[in-house]
């Protein structure tokens, strides 16, 4: 047995063919643990939004399963927004969204809750590359700073003062950094613009 | 046996990190607190182990015309089944570790650990090459870490109650209230000097220890 394989090993064709069978037996080994994982990592990611949803609406917003009552709406050419809607008897009682916008080392995704009027439920930063102990206080886990959105409208404070206070704003900014705080705002902003514009379609 | 031989050589001599110089992309990358290096560090030590035992299990029957592509295959494929396993049943495990699994692929030591060794050696010694090379790397990704998260924020081993379970929040120290560290340390660069300064550290360490008994015990082969 050893002498053979010694002797096969150095041909072209066994050579070829043994590539061949691991890269099968390990492609096999991929799709046999793809579908034994499938249905636990949906489940578990199902978890997660639902976690994340759960942390901008407040409870007594939703009678419904938000997961179960989502709309997509694209604007502007831009890829769809999912739009998860919460519902007491039969009637949106708010939205919750992503919303996005580039901070200092790349995009920060926000995840947010509107009512009906267009107040802020909550906001929370689901995704960042921010400067570790600079721009990453604006985590839940790290500063409260992320709450001081809540209740919040594009009323309330008016357009002009949707910034930074460096800029002239009502948002607080963090001592070394600027860029990031000023990124969250405006995608924040941004966010309740877009539920401005597409009220119809959400509410529906 | 040379159980003590193999551990001793995984753990000091030919470590990863401090004598081989390999794997300093992730070790670079990930070491910015304790924890955050003891997580990686078990999971490369899991795929570590489990690729040495494979790589010589097949070894006969790899030629070594195309080892190396079947090298690369077991160990991606290993990483990935290990991903999707964690991504199942331990999620919130995965969710701190997600980032830093992927780059276990690329990880040189582990394709050098099966180019070296487990191609030459018996399943029982690779898989205990292994464990000894995953501890090394592991001890070392830690000591880092800590390193630098104890310059660069004060605390040592944050979040490790999220990595290691609600029993292990005692691990969760912060040596100073006045302390809060200097980010840089946190930064790139600081994962640069922290290494160099290691390496420093070590190499004055055997140089010492060298002079002090001329005639060492036991001969240092250098692999590969």
């Amino acid at each position: 047995m050893t002498l053979n394989l010694e002797i096969w090993r150095d041909k072209l064709i066994y050579q070829g063919l043994s590539l061949g069978l691991v890269a099968m037996l390990c492609g096999s080994a991929l799709v046999m643990g793809n579908q034994l994982t499938r249905e636990a990592i949906r489940q578990a990611e199902a978890e997660d939004l639902a976690a994340s949803l759960a942390q901008v609406l407040p409870a007594g917003f939703a009678e419904n399963d938000l997961l179960a009552d989502s709309v997509h709406i694209s604007a502007n050419h831009s890829p769809p927004v999912t739009v998860y809607r919460a519902r007491k008897a039969g009637l949106v009682t708010a939205a919750v969204f992503q919303t996005s916008a580039r901070g200092y080392a790349g995009e920060i995704l926000v995840l947010i809750g509107v009512d009906r009027e267009g107040r802020l439920t909550g906001a929370r930063v689901l995704k960042h590359t921010e400067t570790p102990g600079l721009g990453d206080k604006i985590e839940i886990g790290k500063s409260k700073w992320i709450l001081s959105f809540t209740g919040k409208s594009l009323v309330n404070p008016p357009a002009a003062r949707w910034a930074v206070k460096k800029d002239g704003g009502d948002f607080d900014q963090f001592a070394g950094a600027t860029i990031t705080p000023r990124a969250v705002v405006a995608a924040v902003k941004n966010g309740l613009e877009f539920f401005a514009t597409h009220r119809e379609e959400i509410l529906r | 046996m040379r159980v003590r031989e193999t551990l001793r050589n995984g753990l000091w001599d030919n470590n990863v990190v401090f004598g081989q110089l390999l794997a300093l992309c992730p070790v670079l990358a990930v070491t910015t607190s304790g924890t955050n290096g003891l997580g990686m560090g078990l999971a490369s030590t899991a795929v570590l182990i489990a690729s040495n035992t494979l790589i010589a299990l097949l070894r006969r029957f790899i030629s070594p015309t195309v080892r190396i592509p079947v090298f690369v295959i077991v160990i991606a494929t290993l990483v990935t089944l290990v991903d999707l396993t964690l991504n199942a049943w331990l999620h919130e495990l995965h969710k701190v570790l997600g980032l830093f699994i992927a780059l276990i692929v690329v990880n040189c030591a582990i394709l050098g650990r099966a180019e070296a060794f487990a191609s030459k050696a018996t399943v029982g010694q690779a898989a205990l090459d292994g464990l000894a090379m995953g501890i090394g790397f592991t001890m070392a990704l830690t000591l880092i870490g800590l390193v630098r998260e104890f310059f660069g924020a004060g605390t040592l081993f944050a979040q490790a109650s999220i990595l290691l379970g609600p029993h292990f929040a005692f691990l969760e120290m912060r040596l100073s209230e006045a302390f809060e560290g200097v980010l840089m340390m946190i930064l790139p660069p600081g994962g640069f000097l922290a290494l160099g300064l290691l390496l420093a550290a070590k190499q004055a360490y055997q140089e010492r220890h060298a002079r002090a008994r001329p005639e060492p015990l036991h001969p240092v082969v250098k692999e590969a």
